[in-house]
């Protein structure tokens, strides 16, 4: 579904990605941890074109999309729930999912807002509500769904855990699995919530300064005594 | 001594630090402005020093800010601000309801002041800053791009109709939309060069293209006049018929068998301005609610997320300013049609200035706003008047008034833009 082959990144002369291979197959969970600077965000935003990937090729369901305007690249049904949730702060509830549905040019609105509201009935009731007064977990709700309003097929999620109470958390978490499970979504994790997130990975890639020093299924990274001592043991 | 050992400091002690900071500031800017003064001496000037003056203005700052604070805190404590989450509906039935009046009251106002020229004109430009303040409210208020060159766009339009009319003998109608054409092609024109560019960057950018434009006009004698202007332009006709005593064809009053009155011209320039902002706010109004106007907002809000969720932000920015420009260039030429005269001196900075402080004052994308901060910012003045020296002391208290008391505008609140049917799942 999508592949990165070589993919290095730079912000001015800081490099921060370098020569990252990475694949997400069809129907997969795939998670991606690493510590704070990682450069787990820069890989994300680098998939939409802002930084550019400065080598290497990013294909989107075998198509070489490594130098596409930002715009086009939403519009080939990958959508980002960016760090930070990023909600439009004071636009309603409604405005921000409708806003979700650009790359679709109006099409469907009606019944993605529907499953939308299936999935996080707590959207419907608010949806007059400004967004910037949401809680923290109503508005990582609302930064999915408003992914979701453009009918994604592969949906990336840059650390949706972050902030949040654990109560929160673990709806979250439960909401990414059923996406997957139940709406054959596939999905790209990053997470500095490693433990969680590997328990519901079916693979995950350990990225360390830039670099994926590690990969394997998410059971044999929760078992690795390298990946405990660095991100399990400390965490919690 | 530690600071933690320090007590902390009283609020009044606070006030008076406060109040003296200020005090300094004060006396520095109003050593040159109060404190020296010239005067004539045998036909050579002389600068002579007012200490007496100067001490006293120091006194009166000291005294004044205190007072202000004072009235601050307690305006504040007084009312605890609580901004309500949702957009309230009995809140909007207020704001068309004010709506409504309003425009009552516009278009019948020349039926009361038939006769007062005065109050004709005074509305009339009241109407022309309505306009623009609408237009910048696209760039500024929706978009979030902070544009101090609006008036550059108010220019092109003005000298677009002053040319087209005076050169090639275009009516006002067939010259109106090539106006807003025009002007919108200067606003992508603008766009261009500062799309990578945001707030401080982007307000300076803006600035100086404004003073561009100004200062072409002023030095490009053969094309514009120059600091001549250009003069005896076409005052617009009703739809054919012209408001003179006497013409050559029929006119107005001669075609209705009315009584010829030269308040025939102000009344019917009076309701055009109102048909042209009335036809800005129809346009404002419904891009709102489209993708288009959606897309502004939310490029104000979050580029970031903007781009992630596909909108084109390059279209979405030249749009806004197109858009914004286009309505600037509109009211630009019926500024020129109206005044019948036009001369650089027209479009400088203090006009791009006083349009964004209606926008500010109205608060930020809020289109009842811009009337009501408009009508602060034109009929103070004009009441203002008998204060003579005063009049800009006054105006500049009370915009500080407004901005201490309200700091997010008149009219902060915006209002959504779409609502769904009232659904079974919620209780009002
Ligand atoms: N906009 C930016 N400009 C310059 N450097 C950046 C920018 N964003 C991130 N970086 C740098 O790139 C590296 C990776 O950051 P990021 O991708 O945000 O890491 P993570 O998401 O894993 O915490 C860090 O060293 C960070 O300082
Ligand atoms: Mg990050």
């Amino acid at each position: 579904m999508l592949e990165l082959q070589r993919v290095s990144a730079h912000y001015g002369p800081i490099q921060a990605l370098a020569e990252v291979d990475l694949v997400v197959r069809a129907g997969e969970i795939v998670t991606l941890i690493g510590a704070n600077g990682a450069g787990k965000s820069t890989l994300m935003t680098t998939l939409f074109g802002t930084p550019r990937a400065s080598s290497g090729r990013i294909l989107l369901e075998g198509e070489d999309i490594t130098a596409l305007p930002p715009h086009r690249i939403a519009r080939l049904g990958m959508a980002l729930v960016p760090e930070g949730r990023r909600v439009f702060a004071k636009m309603s509830v409604y405005e921000n999912l409708l806003l979700g549905a650009t790359p679709l040019e109006g099409a469907h609105v009606e019944e993605n807002l529907q499953r939308v509201f299936s999935l996080f009935p707590v959207l419907e009731t608010r949806r007059t509500q400004r967004a910037g007064t949401l809680s923290g977990g109503e508005q990582q709700m609302l930064a999915i769904g408003r992914a979701l309003m453009s009918e994604p097929r592969l949906l990336l999620l840059d650390e949706p855990s972050l902030g949040l109470a654990p109560l929160v958390i673990r709806t979250i978490f439960r909401t990414i699995v059923a996406l997957n499970r139940e709406h054959g979504l596939t999905i790209l994790l990053v997470e500095q919530n490693a433990r969680q997130a590997l328990k519901i990975a079916h693979r995950g890639y350990v990225l360390q300064n830039g670099r994926i020093v590690l990969e394997g299924s998410g059971a044999a990274l929760l078992a690795d005594p390298q990946v405990r001592a660095a991100y399990l043991d400390a965490a919690s | 001594m530690t600071a933690a050992a320090l007590p902390a400091p009283s609020p009044l002690a606070l006030r008076l630090r406060d109040a003296l900071v200020i005090t300094v500031l004060g006396g520095l800017l109003a050593l040159p402005f109060i404190g020296l003064v010239t005067v004539e001496e045998g036909g050579a000037l002389a600068v002579r020093t007012r200490w007496g003056a100067w001490a006293m203005t120091l006194v009166a700052i000291f005294l004044g800010r205190l007072a202000f604070r004072a009235a601050l805190d307690a305006w504040r404590s007084r009312k605890p601000s609580h901004k309500s989450a949702a957009f309230s509906s009995t809140d909007a039935v207020l704001r068309r309801a004010a709506g409504t009046s309003l425009l009552a009251v516009a278009l019948l106002l020349p039926i009361f002041f038939a006769d007062n020229r005065y109050v004709i004109d005074t509305a009339t430009t009241l109407g022309i800053y309505v306009m623009l303040g609408w237009g910048l409210n696209v760039v500024v208020g929706l978009a979030g791009l902070l544009d101090l060159g609006y008036v550059a766009f108010y220019a092109v339009g003005a000298y677009t109709y002053a040319l087209l009319s005076t050169q090639f003998g275009w009516s006002f109608w067939a010259a109106l939309p090539v106006a807003g054409a025009l002007a919108a092609l200067f606003g992508i024109l603008l766009g261009y060069p500062v799309l990578r560019l945001r707030g401080d960057y982007l307000a300076i950018v803006t600035l100086g293209f404004g003073e561009i434009i100004r200062i072409v006009l002023l030095n490009w004698t053969s094309f514009s006049g120059g600091p001549n202007g250009i003069g005896n332009i076409p005052r617009p006709s009703f739809f054919g018929l012209p408001f003179a005593r006497s013409a050559e064809g029929r006119t107005f009053h001669e075609f209705f068998g009315l009584e010829f009155s030269p308040m025939h011209r102000f009344i019917f320039l009076y309701y055009l301005i109102v048909a042209l902002a009335l036809l800005t706010h129809a346009l404002v109004s419904r891009l709102r609610v489209l993708p288009t106007g959606r897309a502004w907002e939310a490029l104000r809000e979050d580029e970031i997320a903007c781009k992630a969720l596909g909108l084109n932000t390059t279209t979405v920015k030249l749009s806004a300013f197109a858009t914004g420009a286009m309505l600037a260039g509109f009211a630009g030429v019926f500024f020129a049609a109206r005044q019948g005269f036009i001369s650089p001196e027209s479009f400088t900075f203090s006009e791009s200035a006083t349009i964004l402080a209606i926008v500010v004052l109205g608060g930020m994308g809020s289109q009842l706003g811009v009337v009501l901060a408009a009508a602060v910012l034109v009929v103070l003045p004009e009441v203002g008047r008998q204060f003579a020296d005063y009049r800009m002391l006054v105006f500049g208290a009370a915009m500080v008034t407004i901005m201490a008391v309200k700091p997010t505008g008149l009219l902060a609140r915006r209002e959504p833009t779409v609502r769904l049917n009232p659904s079974r799942s919620s209780a009002p």
